[in-house]
Protein backbone atom coordinates (compact mmCIF):
# COMPACT_ATOMS: atom_id res chain seq x y z
CA UNK A 1 0.00 0.00 0.00
CA UNK A 2 1.38 3.41 -1.24
CA UNK A 3 0.39 6.33 0.88
CA UNK A 4 0.94 10.01 0.88
CA UNK A 5 0.74 12.27 3.14
CA UNK A 6 -1.98 15.70 2.95
CA UNK A 7 -1.59 18.68 4.89
CA UNK A 8 -4.35 20.12 6.87
CA UNK A 9 -4.63 24.26 7.67
CA UNK A 10 -6.32 25.88 9.95
CA UNK A 11 -6.59 29.73 10.60
CA UNK A 12 -9.35 29.45 13.65
CA UNK A 13 -7.14 30.02 16.66
CA UNK A 14 -6.87 26.82 19.14
CA UNK A 15 -6.98 27.69 22.97
CA UNK A 16 -4.78 25.26 24.93
CA UNK A 17 -4.99 23.82 28.57
CA UNK A 18 -1.59 25.83 29.56
CA UNK A 19 -3.80 29.74 28.62
CA UNK A 20 -1.96 30.14 25.00
CA UNK A 21 -3.12 30.36 22.06
CA UNK A 22 -2.18 28.69 18.64
CA UNK A 23 -2.61 31.50 16.43
CA UNK A 24 -2.85 29.33 13.46
CA UNK A 25 -1.65 25.79 12.48
CA UNK A 26 -1.16 22.74 10.36
CA UNK A 27 -1.93 18.80 10.94
CA UNK A 28 0.20 16.74 8.38
CA UNK A 29 -2.88 13.32 7.94
CA UNK A 30 -2.62 9.98 6.11
CA UNK A 31 -5.76 8.14 5.84
CA UNK A 32 -6.44 4.79 4.39
CA UNK A 33 -9.64 3.00 3.22
CA UNK A 34 -12.45 4.40 1.83
CA UNK A 35 -15.03 6.63 4.09
CA UNK A 36 -18.09 4.89 3.23
CA UNK A 37 -21.46 6.68 2.51
CA UNK A 38 -23.06 7.04 5.75
CA UNK A 39 -19.44 8.28 7.47
CA UNK A 40 -19.77 5.20 9.75
CA UNK A 41 -16.28 3.67 9.55
CA UNK A 42 -14.00 6.56 10.43
CA UNK A 43 -11.21 5.20 12.89
CA UNK A 44 -8.70 7.60 14.09
CA UNK A 45 -5.32 6.57 15.27
CA UNK A 46 -3.21 8.40 18.26
CA UNK A 47 0.66 8.23 18.11
CA UNK A 48 2.76 7.64 20.71
CA UNK A 49 5.80 9.42 21.54
CA UNK A 50 8.18 9.48 18.34
CA UNK A 51 5.93 8.31 16.28
CA UNK A 52 3.80 10.35 13.71
CA UNK A 53 0.70 10.15 11.08
CA UNK A 54 2.62 8.12 8.89
CA UNK A 55 0.83 4.70 10.58
CA UNK A 56 1.00 2.35 7.44
CA UNK A 57 1.88 1.26 3.98
CA UNK A 58 4.80 2.92 2.63
CA UNK A 59 5.95 6.02 0.36
CA UNK A 60 7.01 5.35 -2.69
CA UNK A 61 10.31 6.59 -4.97
CA UNK A 62 10.32 8.66 -8.15
CA UNK A 63 9.57 5.71 -10.08
CA UNK A 64 6.29 4.68 -7.71
CA UNK A 65 8.40 1.94 -6.31
CA UNK A 66 7.97 1.37 -2.59
CA UNK A 67 10.72 3.43 -0.91
CA UNK A 68 13.19 1.31 1.30
CA UNK A 69 12.57 1.57 4.94
CA UNK A 70 9.76 4.01 5.10
CA UNK A 71 7.13 1.28 6.57
CA UNK A 72 4.18 3.26 8.54
CA UNK A 73 4.85 2.74 11.86
CA UNK A 74 1.65 0.19 12.89
CA UNK A 75 1.65 -1.59 9.32
CA UNK A 76 1.57 -4.89 10.84
CA UNK A 77 -1.97 -3.97 12.20
CA UNK A 78 -3.32 -1.79 10.10
CA UNK A 79 -3.93 -1.56 6.04
CA UNK A 80 -5.75 -3.72 3.51
CA UNK A 81 -6.63 -7.73 5.26
CA UNK A 82 -4.72 -6.15 8.57
CA UNK A 83 -6.52 -6.26 12.26
CA UNK A 84 -7.67 -2.82 11.33
CA UNK A 85 -8.72 -4.08 7.95
CA UNK A 86 -8.24 -0.60 5.49
CA UNK A 87 -10.85 -2.72 3.02
CA UNK A 88 -13.43 -1.63 5.49
CA UNK A 89 -12.31 1.04 7.33
CA UNK A 90 -11.05 4.47 6.41
CA UNK A 91 -8.15 4.83 8.87
CA UNK A 92 -6.45 8.41 9.94
CA UNK A 93 -3.65 8.89 11.09
CA UNK A 94 -2.57 12.32 12.18
CA UNK A 95 0.46 14.11 13.50
CA UNK A 96 0.23 15.59 16.68
CA UNK A 97 0.96 19.52 17.57
CA UNK A 98 4.74 20.20 18.64
CA UNK A 99 5.80 16.89 16.31
CA UNK A 100 8.85 17.50 14.52
CA UNK A 101 6.92 15.21 10.99
CA UNK A 102 5.49 18.39 9.48
CA UNK A 103 2.30 19.21 11.78
CA UNK A 104 3.19 22.83 13.37
CA UNK A 105 5.85 22.36 16.13
CA UNK A 106 9.00 23.86 17.73
CA UNK A 107 11.45 23.68 14.44
CA UNK A 108 8.48 26.07 12.37
CA UNK A 109 8.76 29.54 12.40
CA UNK A 110 6.58 31.58 15.26
CA UNK A 111 4.69 33.91 13.16
CA UNK A 112 5.23 36.67 16.01
CA UNK A 113 9.03 36.71 15.02
CA UNK A 114 10.14 35.29 12.18
CA UNK A 115 12.51 32.55 13.86
CA UNK A 116 11.77 29.02 14.86
CA UNK A 117 9.29 28.47 17.56
CA UNK A 118 12.43 26.78 19.38
CA UNK A 119 11.35 26.87 23.63
CA UNK A 120 8.48 29.34 22.87
CA UNK A 121 6.21 27.06 21.05
CA UNK A 122 3.32 26.72 23.78
CA UNK A 123 2.94 23.42 26.20
CA UNK A 124 0.50 21.15 24.33
CA UNK A 125 -1.23 18.56 26.24
CA UNK A 126 -3.44 15.23 25.34
CA UNK A 127 -6.79 17.38 25.87
CA UNK A 128 -5.34 20.02 23.21
CA UNK A 129 -3.99 17.50 20.83
CA UNK A 130 -7.51 15.84 21.15
CA UNK A 131 -9.47 19.36 20.51
CA UNK A 132 -6.75 19.12 17.51
CA UNK A 133 -7.75 16.03 16.22
CA UNK A 134 -11.65 17.06 16.26
CA UNK A 135 -11.33 19.81 14.86
CA UNK A 136 -9.64 17.89 11.73
CA UNK A 137 -12.59 15.27 11.78
CA UNK A 138 -14.48 18.85 11.49
CA UNK A 139 -12.89 19.76 8.58
CA UNK A 140 -13.20 16.26 6.66
CA UNK A 141 -17.24 16.17 7.54
CA UNK A 142 -16.82 13.33 9.92
CA UNK A 143 -19.02 13.05 13.05
CA UNK A 144 -18.64 9.83 14.24
CA UNK A 145 -15.21 7.61 14.75
CA UNK A 146 -16.05 4.04 14.49
CA UNK A 147 -13.15 3.85 16.87
CA UNK A 148 -10.40 5.38 18.16
CA UNK A 149 -6.93 3.60 18.87
CA UNK A 150 -3.67 4.09 20.20
CA UNK A 151 -0.85 2.72 22.24
CA UNK A 152 0.94 4.06 25.16
CA UNK A 153 0.71 7.94 24.93
CA UNK A 154 -2.19 7.26 22.14
CA UNK A 155 -3.96 5.51 24.17
CA UNK A 156 -4.10 8.13 26.59
CA UNK A 157 -5.32 10.55 23.55
CA UNK A 158 -7.75 7.64 22.81
CA UNK A 159 -9.18 7.69 26.63
CA UNK A 160 -9.15 11.34 25.86
CA UNK A 161 -11.56 11.06 23.39
CA UNK A 162 -14.04 9.32 25.20
CA UNK A 163 -13.83 12.13 27.67
CA UNK A 164 -14.01 15.08 25.65
CA UNK A 165 -16.29 13.76 22.60
CA UNK A 166 -18.07 11.07 24.10
CA UNK A 167 -20.86 11.43 21.57
CA UNK A 168 -18.35 11.05 18.66
CA UNK A 169 -16.61 7.51 19.90
CA UNK A 170 -18.36 4.55 19.38
CA UNK A 171 -15.67 2.17 20.39
CA UNK A 172 -12.21 3.01 21.86
CA UNK A 173 -9.11 0.67 21.78
CA UNK A 174 -6.28 1.64 24.51
CA UNK A 175 -3.06 -0.37 24.33
CA UNK A 176 -0.50 -0.65 26.58
CA UNK A 177 -1.38 2.60 28.01
CA UNK A 178 -2.48 4.49 31.96
CA UNK A 179 -4.68 6.34 32.88
CA UNK A 180 -2.02 8.96 34.22
CA UNK A 181 2.00 8.61 34.79
CA UNK A 182 3.26 7.52 38.11
CA UNK A 183 6.11 8.94 40.02
CA UNK A 184 8.94 6.91 38.43
CA UNK A 185 7.22 7.43 34.92
CA UNK A 186 8.05 10.69 35.66
CA UNK A 187 11.03 10.72 36.70
CA UNK A 188 12.32 8.67 33.76
CA UNK A 189 10.97 11.20 31.52
CA UNK A 190 12.87 14.03 33.73
CA UNK A 191 16.13 12.02 33.68
CA UNK A 192 15.68 12.47 29.53
CA UNK A 193 14.70 16.22 29.65
CA UNK A 194 17.64 16.94 31.53
CA UNK A 195 20.06 15.22 29.80
CA UNK A 196 18.40 17.41 26.67
CA UNK A 197 18.33 20.74 28.97
CA UNK A 198 21.93 20.53 29.98
CA UNK A 199 23.57 19.75 26.97
CA UNK A 200 25.42 23.10 26.18
CA UNK A 201 24.41 22.93 22.74
CA UNK A 202 21.01 23.50 23.68
CA UNK A 203 20.59 26.98 24.43
CA UNK A 204 17.94 27.48 26.24
CA UNK A 205 15.60 25.71 23.32
CA UNK A 206 16.76 28.16 20.50
CA UNK A 207 19.60 25.98 19.36
CA UNK A 208 18.22 26.17 15.44
CA UNK A 209 18.43 29.98 15.92
CA UNK A 210 22.29 29.28 16.92
CA UNK A 211 23.00 26.52 14.22
CA UNK A 212 23.25 23.87 16.68
CA UNK A 213 21.56 20.61 17.39
CA UNK A 214 21.31 19.53 21.02
CA UNK A 215 22.55 15.85 20.04
CA UNK A 216 24.45 14.74 22.93
CA UNK A 217 21.22 15.11 24.89
CA UNK A 218 18.65 13.71 23.10
CA UNK A 219 21.01 10.49 22.38
CA UNK A 220 21.04 10.02 26.28
CA UNK A 221 16.94 10.76 26.12
CA UNK A 222 16.65 7.99 23.28
CA UNK A 223 18.80 5.42 25.94
CA UNK A 224 16.75 5.96 28.75
CA UNK A 225 13.62 5.51 27.01
CA UNK A 226 14.39 2.69 25.11
CA UNK A 227 15.64 0.92 28.32
CA UNK A 228 12.21 1.18 29.89
CA UNK A 229 10.57 -0.28 26.35
CA UNK A 230 12.33 -3.37 26.92
CA UNK A 231 12.12 -6.10 29.63
CA UNK A 232 14.86 -7.55 31.32
CA UNK A 233 14.43 -11.09 29.69
CA UNK A 234 14.40 -9.50 26.50
CA UNK A 235 17.47 -7.92 26.79
CA UNK A 236 18.99 -10.85 28.32
CA UNK A 237 17.90 -12.76 25.38
CA UNK A 238 19.15 -10.24 22.77
CA UNK A 239 22.46 -9.26 24.40
CA UNK A 240 22.90 -10.49 27.67
CA UNK A 241 26.89 -10.09 28.41
CA UNK A 242 27.94 -10.37 25.15
CA UNK A 243 31.22 -8.09 24.27
CA UNK A 244 30.92 -5.22 21.92
CA UNK A 245 29.11 -5.79 18.75
CA UNK A 246 31.52 -5.63 15.88
CA UNK A 247 32.37 -9.15 16.73
CA UNK A 248 29.36 -10.07 16.56
CA UNK A 249 30.01 -12.02 12.78
CA UNK A 250 31.82 -14.70 14.42
CA UNK A 251 30.03 -16.03 17.60
CA UNK A 252 33.36 -17.81 18.95
CA UNK A 253 35.03 -14.52 18.46
CA UNK A 254 32.93 -13.26 20.49
CA UNK A 255 32.67 -15.72 22.97
CA UNK A 256 36.62 -15.89 23.64
CA UNK A 257 37.07 -11.75 23.07
CA UNK A 258 39.05 -10.43 26.37
CA UNK A 259 37.41 -7.53 28.54
CA UNK A 260 39.08 -3.98 27.06
CA UNK A 261 39.84 -2.86 30.43
CA UNK A 262 37.96 0.82 29.68
CA UNK A 263 36.14 3.01 31.24
CA UNK A 264 34.91 4.31 28.33
CA UNK A 265 35.27 2.17 25.23
CA UNK A 266 32.60 -0.01 24.52
CA UNK A 267 32.80 -3.16 25.91
CA UNK A 268 29.22 -5.08 26.05
CA UNK A 269 26.84 -5.57 23.11
CA UNK A 270 23.80 -3.31 25.13
CA UNK A 271 26.54 -0.36 25.29
CA UNK A 272 26.89 -0.43 21.64
CA UNK A 273 22.88 -0.88 20.83
CA UNK A 274 21.74 1.85 22.75
CA UNK A 275 24.82 3.90 21.57
CA UNK A 276 23.39 2.86 17.96
CA UNK A 277 19.47 4.06 18.58
CA UNK A 278 20.73 7.26 20.53
CA UNK A 279 22.61 8.09 17.60
CA UNK A 280 19.73 7.42 14.71
CA UNK A 281 17.26 8.97 16.93
CA UNK A 282 19.75 12.44 17.63
CA UNK A 283 19.59 12.72 13.85
CA UNK A 284 16.01 13.28 12.92
CA UNK A 285 14.09 13.76 16.40
CA UNK A 286 13.87 17.54 17.63
CA UNK A 287 15.05 18.04 21.07
CA UNK A 288 11.86 20.92 21.94
CA UNK A 289 9.56 18.18 20.52
CA UNK A 290 11.14 15.94 23.28
CA UNK A 291 10.45 17.86 25.82
CA UNK A 292 6.54 18.64 24.61
CA UNK A 293 5.70 15.23 23.88
CA UNK A 294 7.22 14.01 27.92
CA UNK A 295 5.13 16.89 29.18
CA UNK A 296 2.24 16.11 27.96
CA UNK A 297 2.80 12.39 29.08
CA UNK A 298 3.39 13.81 32.99
CA UNK A 299 0.34 16.50 32.72
CA UNK A 300 -2.05 13.50 31.47
CA UNK A 301 -4.75 13.17 34.20
CA UNK A 302 -8.32 12.86 33.73
CA UNK A 303 -9.18 11.70 37.37
CA UNK A 304 -7.32 15.08 38.55
CA UNK A 305 -10.54 17.19 38.67
CA UNK A 306 -12.44 14.53 40.34
CA UNK A 307 -10.24 14.35 43.32
CA UNK A 308 -8.38 11.55 41.84
CA UNK A 309 -11.21 9.44 41.36
CA UNK A 310 -11.03 7.23 37.88
CA UNK A 311 -14.41 5.93 38.13
CA UNK A 312 -15.80 9.94 38.78
CA UNK A 313 -13.53 10.72 35.66
CA UNK A 314 -14.53 7.93 33.34
CA UNK A 315 -18.57 8.61 34.15
CA UNK A 316 -18.85 10.90 31.03
CA UNK A 317 -17.34 8.29 28.71
CA UNK A 318 -20.00 6.40 26.47
CA UNK A 319 -18.12 4.49 24.15
CA UNK A 320 -17.23 0.73 24.18
CA UNK A 321 -13.96 -0.15 25.27
CA UNK A 322 -11.27 -2.61 24.36
CA UNK A 323 -8.13 -2.63 26.71
CA UNK A 324 -4.77 -4.38 26.05
CA UNK A 325 -1.71 -4.66 28.12
CA UNK A 326 1.29 -6.64 28.23
CA UNK A 327 2.64 -8.86 31.17
CA UNK A 328 6.42 -7.83 30.98
CA UNK A 329 5.85 -3.94 30.40
CA UNK A 330 6.84 -2.25 33.36
CA UNK A 331 6.48 1.41 31.61
CA UNK A 332 2.50 1.06 31.35
CA UNK A 333 1.58 -1.90 33.44
CA UNK A 334 -0.80 -4.32 33.03
CA UNK A 335 -2.22 -3.04 36.88
CA UNK A 336 -2.19 0.91 35.11
CA UNK A 337 -4.60 -0.77 32.56
CA UNK A 338 -6.67 -2.68 35.28
CA UNK A 339 -7.60 0.53 36.60
CA UNK A 340 -9.25 1.80 33.53
CA UNK A 341 -10.51 -1.33 33.35
CA UNK A 342 -12.10 -0.94 37.13
CA UNK A 343 -13.39 2.67 36.43
CA UNK A 344 -15.13 1.56 33.67
CA UNK A 345 -17.00 -1.72 35.50
CA UNK A 346 -17.95 1.16 38.37
CA UNK A 347 -19.89 2.65 35.38
CA UNK A 348 -21.20 -0.51 33.64
CA UNK A 349 -19.86 0.15 30.45
CA UNK A 350 -18.93 -2.04 28.00
CA UNK A 351 -15.34 -3.54 28.17
CA UNK A 352 -13.53 -6.20 27.13
CA UNK A 353 -9.48 -6.70 28.48
CA UNK A 354 -6.70 -9.12 27.42
CA UNK A 355 -3.66 -9.01 29.33
CA UNK A 356 -0.96 -10.39 26.32
CA UNK A 357 1.63 -12.69 28.12
CA UNK A 358 4.37 -11.34 25.59
CA UNK A 359 8.37 -11.52 26.80
CA UNK A 360 9.13 -8.08 25.13
CA UNK A 361 8.03 -4.93 27.65
CA UNK A 362 6.37 -1.96 26.33
CA UNK A 363 7.78 -2.79 22.57
CA UNK A 364 4.95 -5.38 22.29
CA UNK A 365 2.72 -3.37 21.24
CA UNK A 366 4.16 -2.56 18.24
CA UNK A 367 5.28 -5.88 17.47
CA UNK A 368 3.65 -9.09 16.07
CA UNK A 369 2.37 -11.23 18.72
CA UNK A 370 -0.61 -13.71 17.37
CA UNK A 371 -2.84 -13.28 20.34
CA UNK A 372 -2.40 -9.99 20.21
CA UNK A 373 -3.26 -9.32 16.53
CA UNK A 374 -5.92 -11.60 16.45
CA UNK A 375 -7.65 -10.02 19.82
CA UNK A 376 -7.76 -6.61 17.99
CA UNK A 377 -9.32 -8.10 14.80
CA UNK A 378 -11.50 -9.81 16.73
CA UNK A 379 -12.60 -6.84 18.08
CA UNK A 380 -12.75 -5.08 14.78
CA UNK A 381 -14.80 -7.19 13.30
CA UNK A 382 -17.46 -7.39 16.08
CA UNK A 383 -17.12 -3.46 15.95
CA UNK A 384 -18.51 -3.83 12.40
CA UNK A 385 -21.74 -6.23 13.43
CA UNK A 386 -22.03 -3.20 16.38
CA UNK A 387 -21.87 -0.50 13.67
CA UNK A 388 -24.58 -2.32 11.63
CA UNK A 389 -26.64 -3.19 14.39
CA UNK B 1 -22.46 -34.19 29.63
CA UNK B 2 -22.80 -31.73 26.93
CA UNK B 3 -23.16 -27.93 27.01
CA UNK B 4 -26.76 -27.26 26.10
CA UNK B 5 -28.61 -28.86 28.76
CA UNK B 6 -26.14 -27.48 31.60
CA UNK B 7 -26.39 -23.97 29.95
CA UNK B 8 -30.36 -24.35 29.47
CA UNK B 9 -30.31 -25.58 33.47
CA UNK B 10 -28.38 -22.66 34.38
CA UNK B 11 -30.12 -19.71 32.58
CA UNK B 12 -33.24 -21.00 34.27
CA UNK B 13 -31.89 -19.82 37.48
CA UNK B 14 -30.91 -16.39 36.13
CA UNK B 15 -33.53 -13.75 36.26
CA UNK B 16 -34.37 -12.08 33.11
CA UNK B 17 -32.12 -8.99 32.18
CA UNK B 18 -29.64 -9.54 34.87
CA UNK B 19 -26.34 -8.17 35.23
CA UNK B 20 -23.88 -10.76 35.00
CA UNK B 21 -20.44 -11.72 35.89
CA UNK B 22 -19.23 -15.28 34.49
CA UNK B 23 -16.34 -16.20 36.39
CA UNK B 24 -14.25 -19.04 34.34
CA UNK B 25 -16.71 -18.52 31.19
CA UNK B 26 -14.83 -20.70 28.47
CA UNK B 27 -15.50 -19.52 25.48
CA UNK B 28 -18.23 -17.26 26.57
CA UNK B 29 -21.52 -19.61 25.15
CA UNK B 30 -23.10 -19.24 28.36
CA UNK B 31 -23.06 -15.27 28.30
CA UNK B 32 -24.06 -15.41 25.04
CA UNK B 33 -26.87 -17.51 25.58
CA UNK B 34 -27.96 -15.20 28.37
CA UNK B 35 -27.70 -12.25 26.29
CA UNK B 36 -29.66 -13.51 23.54
CA UNK B 37 -32.16 -15.41 25.63
CA UNK B 38 -32.67 -13.93 28.80
CA UNK B 39 -31.78 -10.11 27.70
CA UNK B 40 -29.02 -10.48 30.22
CA UNK B 41 -25.61 -8.16 30.23
CA UNK B 42 -22.50 -8.37 31.92
CA UNK B 43 -18.66 -9.74 31.75
CA UNK B 44 -17.23 -12.68 31.53
CA UNK B 45 -13.54 -13.61 33.15
CA UNK B 46 -11.16 -16.09 31.68
CA UNK B 47 -7.26 -16.82 31.69
CA UNK B 48 -6.94 -18.56 28.63
CA UNK B 49 -5.79 -16.93 25.26
CA UNK B 50 -7.64 -19.23 23.23
CA UNK B 51 -10.70 -18.83 25.19
CA UNK B 52 -10.87 -14.88 25.27
CA UNK B 53 -10.31 -14.97 21.68
CA UNK B 54 -13.04 -17.37 21.30
CA UNK B 55 -15.61 -14.52 23.46
CA UNK B 56 -14.25 -11.70 21.38
CA UNK B 57 -15.15 -13.35 18.02
CA UNK B 58 -18.68 -13.93 19.73
CA UNK B 59 -18.87 -10.09 21.11
CA UNK B 60 -19.15 -11.00 24.28
CA UNK B 61 -17.41 -8.67 27.15
CA UNK B 62 -14.16 -10.42 28.41
CA UNK B 63 -11.51 -10.07 30.72
CA UNK B 64 -8.23 -11.80 31.12
CA UNK B 65 -8.00 -12.11 34.81
CA UNK B 66 -6.85 -14.94 37.24
CA UNK B 67 -9.16 -15.54 39.71
CA UNK B 68 -6.62 -16.72 42.10
CA UNK B 69 -5.68 -12.81 42.53
CA UNK B 70 -9.35 -12.61 43.71
CA UNK B 71 -12.46 -10.39 42.90
CA UNK B 72 -10.47 -6.88 44.05
CA UNK B 73 -11.59 -5.15 40.73
CA UNK B 74 -15.55 -5.98 41.25
CA UNK B 75 -17.51 -3.75 43.80
CA UNK B 76 -19.83 -5.45 46.37
CA UNK B 77 -23.31 -6.56 44.96
CA UNK B 78 -22.11 -4.77 41.68
CA UNK B 79 -23.55 -7.74 39.40
CA UNK B 80 -27.10 -9.52 40.09
CA UNK B 81 -25.56 -12.94 39.43
CA UNK B 82 -22.25 -14.24 39.61
CA UNK B 83 -21.62 -17.88 37.87
CA UNK B 84 -19.58 -20.00 38.68
CA UNK B 85 -20.21 -23.02 36.43
CA UNK B 86 -17.14 -25.92 36.10
CA UNK B 87 -14.73 -22.93 37.79
CA UNK B 88 -14.86 -23.62 41.34
CA UNK B 89 -12.53 -26.96 40.98
CA UNK B 90 -10.09 -25.23 39.80
CA UNK B 91 -9.47 -22.89 41.98
CA UNK B 92 -6.88 -23.23 44.91
CA UNK B 93 -8.31 -20.35 46.80
CA UNK B 94 -12.11 -21.68 46.67
CA UNK B 95 -13.21 -20.84 49.59
CA UNK B 96 -12.40 -17.20 49.36
CA UNK B 97 -13.66 -17.12 45.34
CA UNK B 98 -16.87 -18.45 47.04
CA UNK B 99 -17.10 -15.58 49.64
CA UNK B 100 -16.22 -12.94 46.83
CA UNK B 101 -19.01 -14.21 44.54
CA UNK B 102 -20.96 -13.75 47.12
CA UNK B 103 -19.75 -10.38 47.88
CA UNK B 104 -20.03 -9.14 44.47
CA UNK B 105 -23.15 -10.60 43.25
CA UNK B 106 -26.75 -10.56 45.11
CA UNK B 107 -27.15 -14.12 43.43
CA UNK B 108 -24.62 -16.75 43.22
CA UNK B 109 -24.38 -19.73 41.34
CA UNK B 110 -22.00 -22.87 41.18
CA UNK B 111 -21.61 -25.89 39.21
CA UNK B 112 -19.07 -28.48 39.64
CA UNK B 113 -18.67 -32.06 39.02
CA UNK B 114 -20.26 -34.40 42.37
CA UNK B 115 -17.36 -36.55 43.17
CA UNK B 116 -20.13 -38.59 45.44
CA UNK B 117 -22.25 -39.54 42.31
CA UNK B 118 -22.69 -43.39 42.45
CA UNK B 119 -20.31 -44.57 39.53
CA UNK B 120 -17.48 -42.55 41.47
CA UNK B 121 -18.36 -44.20 44.78
CA UNK B 122 -17.96 -47.58 42.52
CA UNK B 123 -14.23 -46.45 41.67
CA UNK B 124 -13.42 -45.62 45.01
CA UNK B 125 -14.49 -49.15 46.18
CA UNK B 126 -12.56 -50.65 43.63
CA UNK B 127 -9.91 -48.80 45.47
CA UNK B 128 -9.04 -46.91 41.91
CA UNK B 129 -10.16 -42.84 41.48
CA UNK B 130 -12.55 -42.17 39.28
CA UNK B 131 -12.48 -41.85 35.53
CA UNK B 132 -15.98 -41.19 33.94
CA UNK B 133 -17.22 -38.79 31.18
CA UNK B 134 -17.67 -35.92 33.63
CA UNK B 135 -14.23 -36.69 35.48
CA UNK B 136 -12.37 -37.66 32.37
CA UNK B 137 -8.84 -37.39 33.85
CA UNK B 138 -6.04 -40.00 35.45
CA UNK B 139 -5.63 -38.71 39.32
CA UNK B 140 -2.02 -37.01 38.07
CA UNK B 141 -3.31 -35.08 35.58
CA UNK B 142 -6.53 -33.73 36.52
CA UNK B 143 -6.97 -30.02 36.25
CA UNK B 144 -9.58 -30.43 39.20
CA UNK B 145 -7.17 -29.76 42.22
CA UNK B 146 -10.90 -29.52 44.74
CA UNK B 147 -12.59 -32.51 44.63
CA UNK B 148 -16.35 -32.24 46.34
CA UNK B 149 -19.16 -33.28 46.47
CA UNK B 150 -22.97 -31.71 46.28
CA UNK B 151 -23.15 -32.24 50.47
CA UNK B 152 -19.53 -31.24 50.75
CA UNK B 153 -20.69 -27.73 49.46
CA UNK B 154 -23.99 -27.77 51.41
CA UNK B 155 -21.44 -27.60 54.40
CA UNK B 156 -18.94 -24.79 53.09
CA UNK B 157 -21.93 -22.58 51.98
CA UNK B 158 -23.43 -22.56 55.73
CA UNK B 159 -19.91 -22.32 57.43
CA UNK B 160 -19.38 -19.20 55.25
CA UNK B 161 -23.22 -18.08 56.01
CA UNK B 162 -24.60 -18.49 52.66
CA UNK B 163 -28.34 -18.78 52.04
CA UNK B 164 -28.68 -21.64 49.55
CA UNK B 165 -32.11 -21.11 47.74
CA UNK B 166 -32.24 -23.56 45.33
CA UNK B 167 -30.07 -26.92 44.70
CA UNK B 168 -30.30 -29.57 42.77
CA UNK B 169 -28.27 -32.18 40.54
CA UNK B 170 -27.92 -32.81 36.80
CA UNK B 171 -27.69 -35.82 34.82
CA UNK B 172 -27.65 -36.38 31.32
CA UNK B 173 -28.91 -32.66 30.95
CA UNK B 174 -32.04 -33.29 33.70
CA UNK B 175 -32.53 -31.85 37.06
CA UNK B 176 -32.19 -34.55 39.46
CA UNK B 177 -34.00 -33.52 42.72
CA UNK B 178 -34.31 -37.16 44.71
CA UNK B 179 -30.67 -38.24 46.14
CA UNK B 180 -28.91 -35.27 43.94
CA UNK B 181 -25.78 -36.38 46.00
CA UNK B 182 -25.89 -39.96 44.79
CA UNK B 183 -28.00 -39.69 41.47
CA UNK B 184 -26.17 -36.74 39.46
CA UNK B 185 -22.58 -36.13 38.33
CA UNK B 186 -22.97 -32.02 38.57
CA UNK B 187 -24.22 -30.08 41.91
CA UNK B 188 -25.35 -27.16 41.42
CA UNK B 189 -26.15 -24.21 43.61
CA UNK B 190 -28.19 -21.02 43.45
CA UNK B 191 -27.03 -19.39 46.39
CA UNK B 192 -27.45 -15.37 48.10
CA UNK B 193 -25.36 -14.11 51.24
Amino acid sequence: MIVTPQTFHFSEPLPLRSGATLPAYELVVETYGTLNADQSNAVLICHALNASHHVAGWYADESGQPLARSEGWWNNMIGPGKPVDTDRYFVIGVNNLGSCFGSTGPTHLNPATGTPWGADFPVVTVEDWVDAQARLLDAMGIQTLAAVMGGSLGGMQTLSWTLQYPERVRHAVVVASAPNLTAENIAFNEVARRAIVTDPDFHGGHYLSEGTLPRRGLRIARMIGHITYLSDDVMNEKFGRSLRSSDAEDPTATAELAYRYSTQEVEFQIESYLRYQGDKFSEYFDANTYLLITRALDYFDPARSFDGNLTAALARAQAKFFLVSFTTDWRFSPARSREIVKALLDNQRDVSYAEIDAPHGHDAFLLDDARYLQAVRAYFEQTIAGTRA
Amino acid sequence: MSEKPLMDAIARLVPPGSRVLDLGCGDGALLDHLQSTRACSGYGVEIDDAKVLACMRRGVNVLQLNLEDGLTMFGDNAFDVVLQIDTLQHLRNAETMLRETARVGRLGVVAFPNFAHWPNRLHVLQGRMPVTKRLPYQWYDTPNIRVGTHADFEVLARRNGLTIEDSFGLQEGREVRVLPNLMASTAVFRFSS
